[in-house]
C-alpha cells in the first residue's frame, strides 16, 4: 500500500513537470515572436474609443516602414495604465488621463495626446427626428432626474418649433467604464454646480437616475428600443449609424453641429488654459463654433525609453502620426488635434530620452 | 541476445513489464491530469482571494450589507446581491411550470418518434450562445415586456410589484430572459431523472387500478429529489449567467420588488466595470464579489450532485425505491 501510493505521488511529481515544461515553453515561445534581423516590434495597451484610427495608423505606418510592427490590445483604459505602470508594455493608451496617484506609480510617464473625441447626445421620441437643442443645465438635471418629462417648459422653451409629447423621460448612460463616459461628465461637472457636487466625473459614477447600456452600441440599442430615451454615444456613432441628436449650447451661448471641425475648435479654444503635461479637459471651450462636448485619447509614454531602438522608433511613428496621420483621422470621424496644439506635442515629444 | 543460455521466458517476461511499465506510466499520467483539476480549483480560489483580500479587510462583513458604490472609497455589494438573487427566483418560478411540463412529456407521455427529436431540440437551446439571447432580448423581447408593463402599470401599478415607469429594460425582461435560458437545463435533467425511474413502479401502480395521471404521479415522487437537483443546477446556471442579462437588466444599482425596477446583477457589475477598474479598491470589491458567486455556484452545484446521485443509486440499487 505504502508503495503503491508512493509510486502515485512519483508519476503525480513526474506529470506536473510535464505539464509545467509544456506551460513553459508555450510561455516562453509566445514571448519570442521570430523576429528577423533589425526589425522592431511595439507592443501597446489601453482605450478601445481610438482604436480604428491607431490600427488604420499602424497598418499605414508598417507599410511605409517594414521593419517597425506595431501591436495594439484595446483592453481598455484603466488596463492600459496598469500595463504600463508595470512597464510590461512599451506605451499605453489612455481616454481619461491618469490621476496624481496613478502618476506616482509611474515616475517619468508622458501625456501625448492623439486626437479628440466628441461625445453626442442622441433620443428616442415616437415620430420625431428632427435636431432638438438643449442646454448644459438642463441636461444635467435631466441626469439628475429633476427634469422627468419630455414636456417640461424647460424643455419646450428651448424647442419652440416641435410638439414634445407628454412622455416620461428615459435616462440611458453607459454601465461600462469609458472614456465617452468621462468626458460626458465631465462635461456636466463644468456647467452644473450641482452634478459637480452630488455625482462628479469619471470613467464610472453613481448615476443618480437613468439605465445602463454596455458600449456605444449597448446605448444606442436601449435609446433605439425605448420611447422617451435620451443617451449619450461617441460622435463618430451618430454618424455612421444616422442617430436622432441634440445640439448642446456652448459656452458662447451658440448651437453648433457636432462635427470634426467643431471638435478641433473645442481644443483650439482650451489652447491658452493647456497644462505643459497635456492633461487637460477640453469640455465647455470658449469659441462660437465650439462643441461643448469633448475630450482628449492620450498616448501613455515613459520620458526614459530603456531601449534606444524601441524608444526611438516609439517616438518616429508618433510624430508621423501626428502630422501625416491626421487625414486618416478625420476619415474616421476623429478630430485631429489644431496646429496650435499639435506644435507643443510635437516640443514635448522631443524631450523623450532614449 | 548475448546470452544465448538465456531461458526461453525471457522475452515473454520483459514484453509483459513492458506492459505493466505502460500501464503505470499511463495511470500516473491520468492520476497527474486529475490532480490538476483540484490544483487548479485551489490556485483559482486563492487567487481570487488574495486580490479580494484589500476589500475583505477594509469593508469586512459591511461589504454585503452596503448599498453604496461611489467607485472611490465606499464599495457594498448589497444592490448586486438582491439583483442576482432575485432575478435568479423570478426566472425560476417563471420556467418551472414549463421545463417541469416539458420534461414528464418527453419523460412520460411522447411517443418513441416524438422523443428523440423533441429531446434533441431542447438539449440544442442549451447550446445557444448567451450573447444571442441577450440580442434576442434587447430587440424582441424588451418591446413586448413593455407593452404588457405600460397594461399592468395602468391597471395594477398600486401594487408595488408593478411600480414604476414602464421601460422594458427591466427585472422583468432579465427574469424572462433567464426562466428561458435555464428551461432547457431543468427539462433535459429532470427528464433523465424521471427516465431512470423503473417502469416496474408505473406498470405496479397501473396494475393498482391507478389512472395514467395517478402513475405519472409516482413516478414523480419517486424522482423527486433528483428534480429538485435539476431546479437547484438551474438555479446556478440563473445566478451566474452574465451577458444575457446584463443587455436587458438596466445595469442600475437599486434594490425594490417591483418588477418594472432596472435593477444590477453580480456577474454584470464584474462585467461592465472590471476592464476599466484603475482603483485597488475597486478593483479587489470587483473581485470579491467573484470569489461570492464562486462560492455560491460551487455549492449549489455540489447540492444538485449530490441530490440527483443519490437518486440515481438509489434508482438502481434493487428494492430500496420508495412507493
Amino acid at each position: 500500500m505504502l508503495k503503491k501510493s508512493s509510486a502515485w505521488l512519483r508519476w503525480t511529481v513526474v506529470s506536473a513537470a510535464i505539464a509545467s515544461l509544456a506551460a513553459a515553453t508555450i510561455l516562453v515561445a509566445g514571448n519570442k515572436p521570430s523576429q528577423a534581423a533589425g526589425e522592431v516590434t511595439l507592443t501597446g495597451a489601453g482605450a478601445t474609443f481610438p482604436q480604428p484610427i491607431y490600427s488604420k495608423w499602424f497598418y499605414e505606418y508598417n507599410r511605409i516602414h517594414p521593419d517597425i510592427r506595431i501591436n495594439y490590445q484595446g483592453i481598455g483604459s484603466g488596463g492600459g495604465i496598469q500595463q504600463i505602470t508595470q512597464r510590461t508594455i512599451d506605451f499605453g493608451a489612455s481616454d481619461a488621463p491618469m490621476t496624481e496617484e496613478e502618476m506616482a506609480k509611474a515616475p517619468g510617464i508622458l501625456h501625448i495626446p492623439t486626437v479628440i473625441g466628441a461625445v453626442v447626445p442622441t433620443y428616442n421620441l415616437p415620430g420625431i427626428r428632427t435636431t432638438l437643442h438643449i442646454t448644459g443645465t438642463v441636461l444635467a438635471d435631466i441626469y439628475l432626474g429633476k427634469i422627468t418629462r419630455w414636456n417640461d417648459p424647460r424643455l419646450t422653451s428651448l424647442n419652440p418649433g416641435v410638439k414634445l409629447p407628454n412622455l416620461p423621460i428615459a435616462v440611458v448612460h453607459r454601465s461600462d467604464g469609458s472614456g465617452t463616459t468621462n468626458i460626458f461628465t465631465s462635461y456636466l461637472t463644468a456647467v452644473s454646480a450641482e452634478w459637480a457636487k452630488k455625482v462628479g466625473a469619471g470613467k464610472s459614477v453613481d448615476w443618480p437616475v437613468g439605465r445602463g447600456g454596455k458600449g456605444n452600441p449597448g446605448v444606442a440599442a436601449l435609446v433605439g428600443q425605448t420611447p422617451g430615451a435620451i443617451g449619450y454615444v461617441e460622435l463618430a456613432y451618430v454618424h455612421q449609424n444616422n442617430l436622432p441628436y441634440i445640439l448642446v449650447q456652448n459656452r458662447n451661448g451658440k448651437y453648433v453641429e457636432p462635427s470634426v471641425e467643431s471638435t478641433i475648435a473645442a481644443a483650439a479654444g482650451a489652447i491658452n488654459n493647456m497644462p505643459a503635461d497635456f492633461r487637460a479637459t477640453i469640455v465647455n471651450s470658449p469659441g462660437d463654433n465650439v462643441w461643448p462636448i469633448a475630450g482628449f485619447t492620450w498616448l501613455l509614454i515613459y520620458r526614459d525609453q530603456k531601449d534606444p531602438v524601441k524608444g526611438k522608433a516609439l517616438v518616429d511613428f508618433v510624430k508621423w502620426a501626428l502630422t501625416q496621420g491626421d487625414q486618416m483621422a478625420e476619415a474616421l470621424d476623429y478630430a485631429p488635434l489644431p496646429d496650435s496644439v499639435q506644435n507643443k506635442v510635437l516640443q514635448a515629444l522631443d524631450t523623450i530620452r532614449f | 541476445m548475448m546470452q544465448p543460455s538465456a531461458p526461453p521466458a525471457s522475452p515473454q517476461t520483459t514484453a509483459r513489464s513492458k506492459v505493466a511499465r505502460a500501464d503505470r506510466w499511463f495511470r500516473g499520467l491520468a492520476t497527474g491530469f486529475g490532480l490538476s483539476i483540484l490544483g487548479l480549483m485551489a490556485l483559482l480560489t486563492l487567487a481570487l482571494f488574495i486580490d479580494a483580500w484589500p476589500a475583505i479587510r477594509h469593508f469586512g462583513l459591511r461589504f454585503l450589507t452596503s448599498s453604496e458604490w461611489n467607485y472611490v472609497d465606499q464599495f457594498g455589494a448589497l444592490p448586486y446581491i438582491w439583483g442576482t438573487i432575485y432575478s435568479s427566483l423570478l426566472g425560476l418560478l417563471l420556467s418551472l411550470p414549463v421545463s417541469l411540463g416539458v420534461a414528464i412529456f418527453l419523460a412520460e407521455i411522447a411517443s418513441g418518434s416524438l422523443r428523440t427529436p423533441l429531446s434533441f431540440l431542447v438539449e440544442m437551446l442549451a447550446a445557444i450562445p448567451s450573447v444571442v439571447y441577450g440580442l434576442w432580448g434587447i430587440f424582441v423581447l424588451v418591446p413586448i415586456v413593455r407593452t404588457v408593463e405600460t397594461w399592468l402599470n395602468a391597471h395594477f401599478g398600486f401594487i408595488p410589484l408593478f411600480a414604476g415607469a414602464p421601460f422594458g429594460v427591466d427585472m422583468f425582461s432579465a427574469a424572462v430572459v433567464l426562466a428561458i435560458m435555464i428551461t432547457p437545463t431543468i427539462a433535459s435533467v429532470s427528464r433523465d431523472v424521471l427516465l431512470a425511474v423503473p417502469a416496474s413502479q408505473r406498470e405496479a401502480a397501473l396494475a393498482l387500478g391507478a389512472t395514467r395521471w395517478e402513475s405519472i404521479k409516482v413516478a414523480f415522487s419517486n424522482a423527486w429529489s433528483g428534480i429538485v437537483g435539476a431546479i437547484i443546477l438551474g438555479l446556478g446556471r440563473a445566478l451566474g449567467e452574465t451577458m444575457a442579462v446584463t443587455m436587458v437588466i438596466g445595469n442600475t444599482a437599486t434594490i425594490s420588488f417591483s418588477l418594472l425596477s432596472p435593477a444590477y446583477s453580480m456577474a454584470a457589475v464584474l462585467a461592465n466595470e472590471f476592464s476599466e477598474a484603475v482603483n485597488e479598491l475597486h478593483i479587489a470589491s470587483l473581485v470579491t464579489i467573484g470569489l461570492l458567486l464562486f462560492a455560491v455556484t460551487f455549492i449549489l452545484n455540489s447540492l444538485s450532485r449530490w441530490l440527483v446521485g443519490r437518486l440515481t443509486a438509489r434508482a438502481t440499487g434493487e428494492g430500496s425505491v420508495r412507493v
